[in-house]
C-alpha cells in the first residue's frame, strides 16, 4: 500500500450459501481516480461496490479506507460511512422529506453543521446538479433523472473522500441517462474519487481512469479504457465486449 | 329518557373519565409501542427476543386478565401506590394495564408499517453515517407511522371501548355509571343502554373519520 491509496481491498471473499459472489478480490483505488467496474450480470459488481461501505458484509479478506480497516459495526462504522458517499440504482431519496431536506439531513445530523449552513451548501449543490428550482418538492414529484441528481448532491453534501455509484443509470428512462452521466463526468473531471458500477460503456471510455472487468466474482482484468476497449487481454472480456458493442 | 336527562351531569362525568383513560393510555401505548417496535428490529438479539415475548404474551391474554393483574397483582398484592387518593391510584393502575395491552397491538401495526418502507431507505440513511437509532427515528419510523395511520385509528377506537373493562380495577368510567343507573331506574333499561351506546358511538365516530382523513393526508408518495 502506498500513500494516495484511498480504498484497498485484499483477498476479499463473500458467499451466499453455495454461491461464491466474490473470489479473492484485490482492488486498489487511488486518490482522485475514477474506476469503472463492468461485467455481465451476476459477476459480483454491485456486491463489491456495496462491500466498500459495508452495506454487504464480507466473509474474509480486508478492506481499508484511507489507511484504516473497515470497522465491523457501531459508531466507528457509521463515521466511516459518512466519509464515503453512495449513489444507488433506485435513488433511495428519503420519500417523506423534501429535496432540500434530503441534502440537508446528513449534514445536520452527522456532520453537526448548523441548519443555515447546511441549507446554504444544499442549495449550492442542487444548483450545481441543475435541480435548484425543485428544492421544495418531494422526491416522487421529480423524474428519475432529477432524483438521481439529487442523490448525487446528497452524497456530495457530506464532503466525501470517495463516492460509490451502484448502477446509477440502470433504472432510468433512456432520455434521462445523459443528464446523470454529465453530472458524473463533471465530478470525475474535478478530481472526485469514484467507483462506478455501470453498463454505460460510453461513460467508461470517456471518464474512467481505469476499467475493471469482473466475471463470476473475480476481477478478470483491469486496464486503461483505451487499452481495455481496444484490445482486451482475456477471452471473457472479448466475448463480453463483442456481445454488447456490436449493436 | 327521564333517567338519562336527570342524571345527565353524572353521565357526562363518567364519559369524561372514559376520555381521560383513553387519552392517557393512548399516549402511553404509542410511546411503549414505538419502543417495542424499535426493539423488535434492533441489531441486538436479546432485545428482539424480549420484545417478541412481550408482544406474544400481551396480545394473547384477555384484557380482563391484564387489568385484574395490574389491579390485584401489582396494586393490591405488590402494594404499588401511585397516589394517596384511591380513585387516582386506580386510574393509574388502569392506565398501566390498558397501556401494557394496547402497546402490543401498536407494536404489531408499526412493525407492519416498517415492512412497507423499502430497504433502500435504511441503506441510504446508513450510507450517510446515521446509526441504528437515528435511521429509525429520522427515516424509517416516520414513514412507517404514515403507512399505518388507519390501523392505529382502529386500535384507538378499540382502546376507547376497552376502557369499560377498567371497572375491574374500580375506575368509575361510563360503563360503571350505566350499571348503577340500570339498578336505580329498572324500568328504563333499554333507554339507558341506547343512551350509553350512543355516547360511545359519538366518541368513536369522529376518531374513525379523523384517522381516515389523516391517513389520506399523510400518505407518503413513493
Amino acid at each position: 500500500m502506498t500513500p494516495g491509496d484511498l480504498i484497498v481491498l485484499q483477498q476479499v471473499n463473500k458467499r451466499y450459501g453455495e454461491h461464491h459472489v466474490l473470489r479473492d478480490v484485490d482492488l486498489t483505488v487511488r486518490q482522485g481516480e475514477v474506476v469503472v467496474i463492468i461485467g455481465p450480470s451476476g459477476a459480483g459488481k454491485s456486491t463489491l461496490c456495496r462491500a466498500i461501505n459495508r452495506l454487504e458484509s464480507i466473509d474474509s479478506g480486508t478492506i481499508t479506507l484511507d489507511g484504516r480497516a473497515l470497522p465491523a459495526e457501531g459508531r466507528a462504522l457509521a463515521r466511516l460511512r459518512a466519509e464515503v458517499g453512495m449513489v444507488f440504482q433506485s435513488f433511495n431519496l428519503f420519500a417523506h422529506k423534501t429535496v432540500l431536506d434530503n441534502v440537508v439531513l446528513g449534514q445536520v445530523h452527522v456532520l453537526k453543521r448548523s441548519r443555515a449552513e447546511a441549507e446554504r451548501k444544499a442549495r449550492e449543490l442542487l444548483d450545481r446538479v441543475g435541480i435548484g428550482a425543485q428544492a421544495a418538492k418531494f422526491p416522487a414529484q421529480l423524474s428519475g433523472g432529477q432524483q438521481q441528481r439529487v442523490a448525487i448532491a446528497r452524497a456530495l453534501a457530506m464532503d466525501p473522500k470517495a463516492i460509490l455509484f451502484d448502477e446509477p443509470t440502470s433504472a432510468l428512462d433512456p432520455e434521462m441517462v445523459n443528464e446523470v452521466l454529465e453530472v458524473m463526468t463533471a465530478l470525475a473531471r474535478e478530481g472526485m474519487t469514484m467507483v462506478v458500477v455501470t453498463h454505460e460503456m460510453g461513460f467508461a471510455r470517456r471518464a474512467a481512469d481505469r476499467v475493471v472487468f469482473m466475471a463470476d466474482g473475480e476481477i478478470v482484468e483491469q486496464n486503461s479504457p483505451d487499452a481495455f476497449f481496444g484490445a482486451p487481454s482475456s477471452d471473457r472480456a472479448s466475448s463480453f465486449l463483442a456481445k454488447i458493442l456490436t449493436h | 329518557m327521564e333517567a338519562l336527562l336527570t342524571e345527565g351531569g353524572t353521565i357526562l362525568a363518567a364519559f369524561w373519565m372514559t376520555v381521560r383513560l383513553t387519552a392517557v393510555s393512548a399516549l402511553g401505548s404509542l410511546v411503549l409501542g414505538t419502543v417495542l417496535t424499535a426493539m423488535r428490529v434492533a441489531p441486538l438479539g436479546a432485545l428482539r427476543t424480549a420484545a417478541t415475548a412481550y408482544v406474544t404474551v400481551l396480545r394473547n391474554t384477555p384484557l380482563t386478565l391484564v387489568l385484574l393483574f395490574t389491579g390485584l397483582g401489582i396494586g393490591a398484592n405488590l402494594g404499588l401506590e401511585l397516589s394517596d387518593d384511591i380513585a387516582t391510584n386506580n386510574f393509574w393502575l388502569a392506565v398501566i394495564g390498558l397501556t401494557a395491552y394496547t402497546s402490543a397491538f401498536v407494536c404489531e401495526a408499526l412493525r407492519s408499517g416498517l415492512n412497507t418502507v423499502s430497504v433502500g431507505q435504511a441503506e441510504a440513511a446508513r450510507s450517510l453515517g446515521l446509526g441504528f437509532v437515528r435511521t429509525l427515528a429520522l427515516i424509517t419510523l416516520p414513514q412507517a407511522f404514515r403507512a399505518v395511520v388507519a390501523p392505529l385509528g382502529s386500535i384507538l377506537i378499540a382502546l376507547t371501548k376497552n376502557t369499560t373493562i377498567a371497572l375491574v380495577v374500580g375506575v368509575s368510567e361510563a360503563s360503571v355509571r350505566m350499571r348503577e343507573l340500570i339498578e336505580t331506574y329498572g324500568d328504563q333499561v333499554i333507554e339507558i343502554f341506547l343512551g350509553f351506546a350512543a355516547g360511545f358511538v359519538l366518541l368513536c365516530l369522529p376518531m374513525g373519520l379523523l384517522f381516515g382523513w389523516l391517513s389520506r393526508r399523510m400518505a407518503v408518495a413513493r
